[in-house]
């Protein structure tokens, strides 16, 4: 709400010490935030000039300039009764009233002070000035022309002009919807300075009897319709430059006398107002809901079609207005209207917001609407807009003025005269309670400890007792509320899994990955790129109403899609070796129909109530990915470096499980988008958790990426709940190692760690088996494979004997045998 | 060893001689004082103290002797003898310090030569701000509380007092998922978490919760669609504003340090009532009247914006299954990106969120 200071300080005496920063951090106090004080910075002298002659000089440039005579009044005049200036705009003639910049005058549009120069072979001393120059809206084009005899050469243009004004632009809040009106912002001014407030909606209704016919069928969206009829007004009468004025200061656009009476009205008391040419209306007027489908034209000339929804007011001819949000083009205010019929009507918050969004339509009165408007002051309002009609574009009142229906009473809100000491921690006696709610308005009946307030009809946000103790502390004073730590009970500390989930992302660090933030957004493009099959699950996603890309329509089912997108941009910006994580949830959509029911609020849900929320939101499992690129161990001074490979990708999900103690199996798997040959899957007691290894490089080709680039993503949430609660106990023999080295032949698709597996599970003597060679090639038949393994073999209870270490190592080979391994000769 | 012999003269027998052994113990003394390495010294011990030493075979004569001269042969060839092996332990020594000295010389290198050859990892700044701002709450005896992205449309509005018809409701700029019907959004604060907390557990109630949400902002320099926020809500008998004032006032200091003190402009949220805008004193100029004029982080203000907070509405607490004529308590939020470009100075917001390593790496592991 943009706040002319001059109209402000008209409806209420502050003192004249009060300067506008003051009060402008008084009411941000108050909730009327401040957003700008919006001023124009020109500083004088800034004067009424009548052009006296007009020379028109063409140059050699092309351009042609008028050197012109303007007398700027005796105080600014040379000897000559006049001064030289140059000016290059045409829309002037001889006699004309212009505003003239004198050297000295700042104005910021500009950007410098003005000075006498020199130009085009004569001294120019000052400038005729533009709108823009000025900072005013409106034709920038030429220079400002004013009407003739409105001012005398030598006036100080700031004050005419307005210029030295400053405007409050106050964020109101959605529940102070009285505050869009000068009559809301001035009662809390004078709240706030303890001062008298007139309230300019103390207007005293004249009309008598019926006047135009109105029925209302729509009572729920329309509970008051007052009109008014003004007939005889003179189209070709202007607004008067002080109201002009201040709809411009509001931020409203002048339009026409009739047009703008009915905006400064909705400025001055907040009720928005609409204006038909009675001439044009075809008999009564009916309020009722749209049919579906029906047409209107509304005033900015856009055919909307209607819905069910929305309410209009009609005539015999159908609707002609959008109720509350936008009149109609057949029968709006023209140049040439004479009879107006004036609206006044309350429009329920509920339904204009739903018009106003359905249409996109949001408006000054719309926006008045949605946040409530009082419902006392319809006929106050029409009273209010005919006599300014009358009293500016001498029209008559007709006597007849309808009002339909009337405002429902405003319950009184009960309240101990406690509550707001207990809900603010500030000690506030009772007299203090009754007079800050009073002079918000409300009247209060005080019955010993408690109260009953009933708030005005402009109050549409005090309906709880704590609505009433925000009233109460903002007269008394935010900044009066002490600071006192609350002692809450003994508590937990972290979760499992939010320890955990640290954990990993420690781990993943010291691993050398550097953690990055995307947006969980993907799209078809995405799952193309990854080389997901037409049946993957992972097509499927959440999607979105009003995704912000079409691209991207709904959430991502992969960390991969983030991650790469990152990856790309980093190889973009020229680093070479980027190893990058991310962790983050996944949204896997559990069926196409889930409906996530809508209760009431007036009690808790039940359980089972709660249940149908849960089985309904898609999962959304944490996730851990990584990729990486280029040199893990970089090539420098110490010797050549080592690509990421396949198996840095595994060993970091190994790593991360270790940290978690949770035993995984690693398995050879063929999953898009890794190589089928380079793939392992994360396996914890029988279910797949994940994946890593090197990428396809269908894939890599479609994201442009180089070669050999690998990945990994595990379910995170999986991983955490296989953790034990607490590791294995350490369990270690001192007695003396035996080391056994066993080289074996097995098929080159036995995977090692098969092999390993049953090696280490062959006899309980062996306390580890590690692999430390792979070899195929001479001596190793074609499609075999020669593993070696170095095996430590230890008893918790004695020295082992020659006959302890050959029984364990033929159970290793036996065990072995039973994956077709045979020992290396 | 020959049998005693009575007619043996001392004399006779050469090795023994005083004058003999004394040669050969300087002789050996002159080898050892000559010898300047570790195999020469080698060399020196076999030929002078070893067992086909002269001393040592001068040694096996002892015996030969008649009984009355063996004494002093033997003190003679001993003292020799120690004497040679002292000198052989002292140059030993030396040859070792002086060969060790030389082998460290030659191996020394240049340690300015730069380690870059492992790569270095680092957590996101918002993970680590976040895991912080939990520390804080977590000493206070609260707890840390989670909840869905994906969120139930009654969750993230109705149950938080924002009806359908909620002007604040159309203000917030809701990604919806499809169908529109199936009355889910993703989340557009973190608030829903607190209506999960009340609605599973009973009061006293101290959490705190960090985590993303979403609002249809297009990404440019100072707005995302994706964001942070962390949010807290005490639920207890005979909470005030006084104890959401105190919260938040340590929750600054703990963050940036002691004085910090925040205060509050009346502002409306749906779910609190009272409700309230927090500002934090700006933690760059502490609005002292020298710095604050010309302090660019709180552009002359002295204090920065920080986040909004209340006394949490009776009406949530229905909703929610908590007895609003027993309970009380309050609620805050402030947005963690917000939080790390302001203190970090970081003028796009987007830099948080396109996965730069550069961006990342130098935020390390902690805060």
């Amino acid at each position: 709400m943009r706040v002319p200071v001059e109209w402000l300080r008209e409806l209420v005496k502050l003192p004249e010490d009060v300067t506008t920063e003051e009060l402008a951090a008084r009411l941000t106090q108050f909730d009327l935030k401040l957003e700008e004080i919006i001023s124009s910075g020109i500083s004088g002298p800034l004067v009424v000039g009548r052009v006296l002659s007009l020379v028109k000089e063409p140059q050699k440039n092309g351009k042609t300039i008028n050197w012109c005579r303007v007398d700027v009044g005796p105080e600014h005049n040379d000897a000559d009764g006049a001064r030289g200036i140059v000016c290059g705009a045409h829309n002037f003639v001889e006699g004309d009233l212009v505003v003239v910049s004198l050297p000295g005058t700042v104005l910021p549009a500009l950007g410098f002070e003005i000075t006498a120069r020199k130009t085009y072979g004569h001294v120019s001393d000052g400038m005729i000035c533009s709108s823009a120059e000025l900072g005013l809206p409106g034709d920038a084009s030429g220079i400002i022309v004013l009407d003739a005899d409105s001012a005398t050469p030598g006036d100080d243009a700031i004050a005419l002009l307005g210029l030295g004004d400053e405007i409050l632009d106050l964020e109101v809040n959605p529940d102070r919807g009285y505050a869009l009106s000068m009559r809301g912002v001035g009662r809390d001014t004078a709240l706030a300075y303890e001062l008298e407030f007139a309230d300019p909606a103390n207007i005293e209704v004249t009309g008598t009897g019926e006047g135009y016919p109105i029925r209302v069928e729509d009572a729920e969206a329309c509970p008051v319709f007052a009109a008014r009829a003004v007939t005889g007004f003179d189209p070709t009468r202007p607004t008067p430059p002080w109201m002009a004025k201040r709809i411009e200061q509001a931020g409203m656009r002048s339009i026409s006398l009739a047009v703008d009476v009915t905006n400064y009205v909705m400025l001055e008391i907040g009720h928005p107002i609409h204006g038909f040419d009675l001439s044009s209306l075809r008999g009564p007027i009916v309020v009722r809901r749209a049919t579906e489908g029906e047409k209107l034209t509304t005033l900015d000339g856009v055919v909307r079609t209607l819905s069910a929804d929305d309410t209009v007011v009609t005539d015999d001819r159908g609707p002609i207005s959008l109720a509350g949000v936008m009149g109609g083009a057949e029968t709006e205010l023209s140049d040439t209207t004479t009879d107006i019929l004036i609206e006044a009507a309350h429009w329920k918050a509920p339904m204009i917001a739903r018009t106003a969004r359905l249409h996109k339509l949001p408006s000054e009165a719309s926006k008045r609407y949605e946040r409530g408007v009082d419902p006392e002051l319809p006929a106050r309002a029409t009273q209010r807009v005919a006599d300014l009609l009358a009293e500016l574009g001498g029209g008559t009142i007709e006597a007849g003025l309808t009002v339909v229906g009337s405002p429902a009473p405003r319950p009184a809100v009960e309240m101990s005269v406690h509550l707001p000491t207990r809900v603010s921690g500030v000690d506030i006696d009772p007299a203090t309670v009754v007079e800050a709610l009073e002079g918000n308005g409300c009247e209060v009946a005080l019955d010993h400890e408690s109260l009953a307030a009933t708030p005005p009809s402009w109050r549409f946000d005090l309906n709880d007792p704590n609505d009433l103790v925000e009233e109460v502390l903002r007269v008394v004073g935010y900044d009066q509320v002490p600071s006192v730590v609350p002692v809450a009970p003994a508590g937990r500390g972290l979760t499992t899994a939010q320890k955990l989930r640290r954990r990993v992302g420690n781990v993943l660090a010291g691993d050398g990955l550097i953690e990055v933030k995307t947006f969980p957004f993907a799209g078809a493009a995405d799952f193309d790129r990854l080389g997901l099959p037409a049946d993957d699950l992972r097509r499927r996603q959440v999607l979105l109403e009003n995704p912000l890309s079409a691209e991207e329509p709904g959430m991502t089912t992969t960390l991969l899609t983030g991650l790469l997108r990152s990856l790309v941009l980093n190889l973009g910006r020229g680093h070479a070796d980027v190893h990058i994580t991310e962790t983050g949830r996944v949204f896997l959509p559990k069926s196409d129909d889930a409906e996530a029911p809508i209760y009431g609020v007036d009690r808790r849900p039940t359980d089972d109530e709660i249940a149908v929320f849960e089985a309904a939101l898609p999962d959304q499992p944490h996730h851990v990915g990584l990729v990486m690129s280029g040199e893990r161990v970089r090539t420098g001074w110490a010797g050549p470096g080592r690509r990421a490979t396949w198996a840095d990708a595994v060993a970091i999900v190994q790593h991360v499980a270790d940290e978690l103690h949770v035993d995984v199996e690693v398995q050879q798997a063929h999953v898009m988008p890794w190589h089928p040959g380079r793939c392992a899957a994360i396996v914890v007691a029988g279910v797949v958790i994940g994946h890593a290894g090197e990428l396809h490089p269908r894939v890599l080709k479609a994201y442009g990426l180089p070669a050999r680039v690998v990945a990994a993503e595990i379910d995170l949430d999986a991983l955490i709940a296989a953790s034990p609660e607490i590791g294995p106990r350490p369990d270690f023999s001192s007695f003396p190692v035996a080391k056994e080295d066993l080289a074996l032949i097995v098929d080159d698709e036995v995977p090692a760690a098969s092999v390993q597996r049953v090696l280490a599970g062959a006899s309980a003597l062996i306390e580890s088996v590690r692999l430390f060679d792979v070899y195929s090639g001479d001596q190793v038949p074609d499609g075999k494979k020669s593993l070696a393994f170095a095996l430590r073999l230890r008893a918790p209870d004695r020295t082992l004997t020659d006959d302890d270490i050959k029984g364990a190592r033929e159970a290793a080979v036996a065990a072995a045998g039973s994956l077709g391994a045979a020992l290396r000769v | 060893m020959s049998a005693p012999n009575s007619s043996y003269d001392p004399v006779e027998v050469t090795p023994l001689n005083a004058e003999e052994v004394e040669r050969v113990r300087d002789e050996a003394l002159a080898a050892i004082v000559a010898a300047d390495t570790l195999d020469a010294l080698k060399q020196v011990r076999i030929d002078h103290a070893g067992d086909r030493s002269p001393l040592a075979l001068a040694n096996r004569e002892i015996g030969a002797l008649p009984p009355q001269a063996r004494k002093d042969a033997g003190q003679r060839v001993g003292q020799a003898r120690g004497a040679i092996n002292q000198a052989l332990a002292a140059k030993t020594a030396e040859v070792e310090a002086a060969e060790e000295e030389r082998a460290l010389v030659t191996e020394a290198v240049d340690v300015t030569l730069p380690w870059d050859i492992e790569p270095v990892g680092a957590r996101h700044p918002i993970t680590t701000l976040s895991e912080h701002i939990a520390d804080i709450f977590v000493a206070m005896g609260w707890e840390i509380a989670e909840g869905p992205e994906v969120e139930a449309e009654w969750l993230n509005f109705d149950a938080l007092n924002l009806g359908p018809d909620h002007p604040a409701r159309t203000m917030q700029d809701t990604f919806w998922v499809t169908p529109e019907r199936a009355a889910m959004v993703l989340r557009t604060h973190t608030s829903p978490v607190q209506a999960r907390t009340m609605l599973t557990r009973e009061p006293p109630i101290y959490i705190a919760c960090p985590g993303r949400v979403f609002r249809t902002d297009e990404l440019d320099a100072t707005h995302s669609p994706v964001f942070h926020q962390v949010e807290g809500l005490a639920i207890d008998e005979g909470l005030s504003m006084g104890h959401l004032k105190g919260t938040l006032d340590h929750f600054a200091q703990a963050i940036y340090g002691d004085g910090m003190t925040t205060r509050f402009r009346p502002s409306y949220f749906p779910f609190t009532e009272p409700s309230a805008e927090m500002d934090l004193l700006c933690y760059v100029c502490h609005n002292e009247p020298d710095a604050v004029a010309d302090c660019r982080t709180c552009k002359g203000e002295g204090w920065v914006e920080w986040g909004g907070c209340g006394v949490v509405n009776p009406r949530v607490l229905v909703a929610c299954g908590v007895d609003p004529e027993r309970y009380s308590g309050f609620a805050f939020g402030i947005g963690i990106d917000r939080t790390i470009t302001s203190r970090y100075d970081i003028a796009d917001l987007r830099d948080l969120f396109d996965g730069d390593i550069r961006f990342t790496q130098p935020f390390g592991v902690e805060l």
